[in-house]
């Protein structure tokens, strides 16, 4: 096994598992805590909301375990925001509640983006990274590469930011912490820079 | 197009790659004829396709359950889109967006121009079933976003397949009220039609079919020309 990716709920894990067998890679999907705590590399991905998720990981403990990983770990767009300590996302559509308290792993919270008419929310589409620290995931990736969001929430630029987008403002498109990374967009369906994001992680040790 | 022919599934993986190779920056499959059959899409092409396209995907046609969605998005696609269940029973698009988040969630419309405004129809799919359900465009697009669509494709029926340019009055009148992504689709003829969209600023993304498909317009050839007239594009 290369890779074990974390199965947090919410449907759509087969585009990521179909973008690692695409590189070759042996991933296994899994909510086991043992299984991801013996896999060399962890993705953990995410669709739907923050509050589901989080109650899937809760039910599972890996809430717990997954704080505790060694080994390189990759969230992907609502994986991303799971690793920080709180979302504004409830669980309803609404969302009015009191949000979601996240993984903890990275400090900060994640907000709401605001819509607006000129700037619809979700953020759908193609963005280019503005690169502030040198990252072995960014590796024989240039500034001029694309990559695909579909998100409503967001981390704002922080000290864990290796990379932002605007979007209106500012926001973190990938972040990094110790063995912990993440990004907001998703690298399984942003072509040829994904793939080598993709890659770039696969070798991480 | 119809997807239960292995032979169609075999050219649709072939121009899903073409397309792809030619930097668009989504695809939407489109079963049309879904509907009006009383039938939702087959499922095997879906997996086929997320197997070799690395760009995202909406799948189109007949999803009328929460269940049928999962599968749908359980094979890959990203997003699923729905057009006549929607109208048939609005309640859908809330479900859709609870279970999967707004993200997934893409509500078609096909909006006929009237005397008054626009209309939306429902069954366009098909000749002998399409019919005005007699809903005010601009009501319904308010709705479904009230309810949690995501994004919004709106075909302007008296511009599509005449291919003299994007409904623009209609559009910007969508615009005004919409606070997701909108998809303008309907009437792309020439590369400047493209441009006159973008620069009137009242669509987020275009999408065409025909033009495309025929070959009339090549896409490297269309992000030149949208780039030469200063308008953001991935290349």
């Amino acid at each position: 096994m290369d890779v074990a990716i974390i199965d947090s709920g919410g449907a759509n894990l087969a585009s990521l598992v179909y973008a690692l067998q695409r590189l070759g890679a042996k991933a296994v999907v899994s909510d086991d805590a043992a299984v991801i705590q013996a896999a060399p590399r962890v993705l953990l991905p995410g669709v739907g909301s923050a509050g589901n998720a989080m109650a899937r990981l809760r039910a599972k403990g890996l809430h717990k375990v997954i704080p505790q990983l060694t080994q390189p770990l990759l969230g992907i767009c609502l994986g991303m925001q799971l690793l920080f300590d709180h979302s504004d996302e409830g669980d309803g559509p609404s969302d009015g509640g009191a949000g979601t308290q996240c993984l903890g792993i990275i400090a900060g919270k994640v907000a709401r983006m605001t819509a607006t008419t000129q700037l619809p929310v979700p953020h759908m589409g193609w963005n280019q990274l503005a690169v502030q620290q040198d990252d072995p995931l960014l590796t024989g990736i240039g500034s001029e590469a694309w990559f695909y969001f579909v998100h409503s929430y967001c981390a704002a630029p922080g000290h864990s930011t290796l990379a932002q987008t605007v979007y209106g403002a500012p926001f973190t498109s990938i972040c990094s912490l110790r063995n912990f990374r993440g990004v907001q967009f998703h690298p399984e369906r942003s072509a040829g820079p994904g793939a080598r994001l993709l890659a770039n992680f696969l070798t991480l040790v | 197009m119809q997807f239960r022919d292995h032979r169609v599934v075999g050219d649709i993986l072939e121009l899903a790659q073409r397309y792809r190779d030619q930097d668009a920056d989504e695809l939407v499959f489109y079963d049309i004829t879904a509907s009006p059959q009383g039938r939702s899409v087959d499922r095997g092409w879906i997996a086929r396709v997320a197997e070799v396209l690395d760009i995202p995907f909406c799948v189109a046609g007949g999803i009328r359950s929460v269940a049928e969605a999962e599968a749908v998005l359980n094979a890959g696609a990203e997003k699923v889109s729905v057009n006549s269940p929607a109208l048939s029973d609005p309640a859908l698009i809330d479900q859709l967006a609870s279970r999967f988040g707004s993200q997934c969630v893409v509500v078609g419309i096909d909006s006929q121009t009237t005397p008054e405004g626009w209309s939306v129809h429902q069954f366009t799919g098909d000749p002998d079933r399409s019919r005005d359900t007699r809903r005010d465009t601009l009501q319904w697009v308010s709705e479904v976003q009230q309810r949690g669509a995501g994004e919004i494709v709106l075909n302007c029926m008296a511009s599509d397949g005449v291919r003299r340019g994007y409904d623009l009055a209609q559009l910007a009148a969508v615009r005004d009220i919409c606070r997701v992504p909108l998809v303008a689709s309907g009437g792309a003829g020439t590369p400047e039609h493209f441009a006159a969209l973008f620069e009137a600023g009242c669509a987020d993304a275009a999408l065409a079919a025909s033009v495309f498909h025929s070959g009339a317009i090549a896409i490297p050839d269309l992000k030149q020309f949208l780039k030469s007239r200063h308008i953001e594009v991935r290349t």
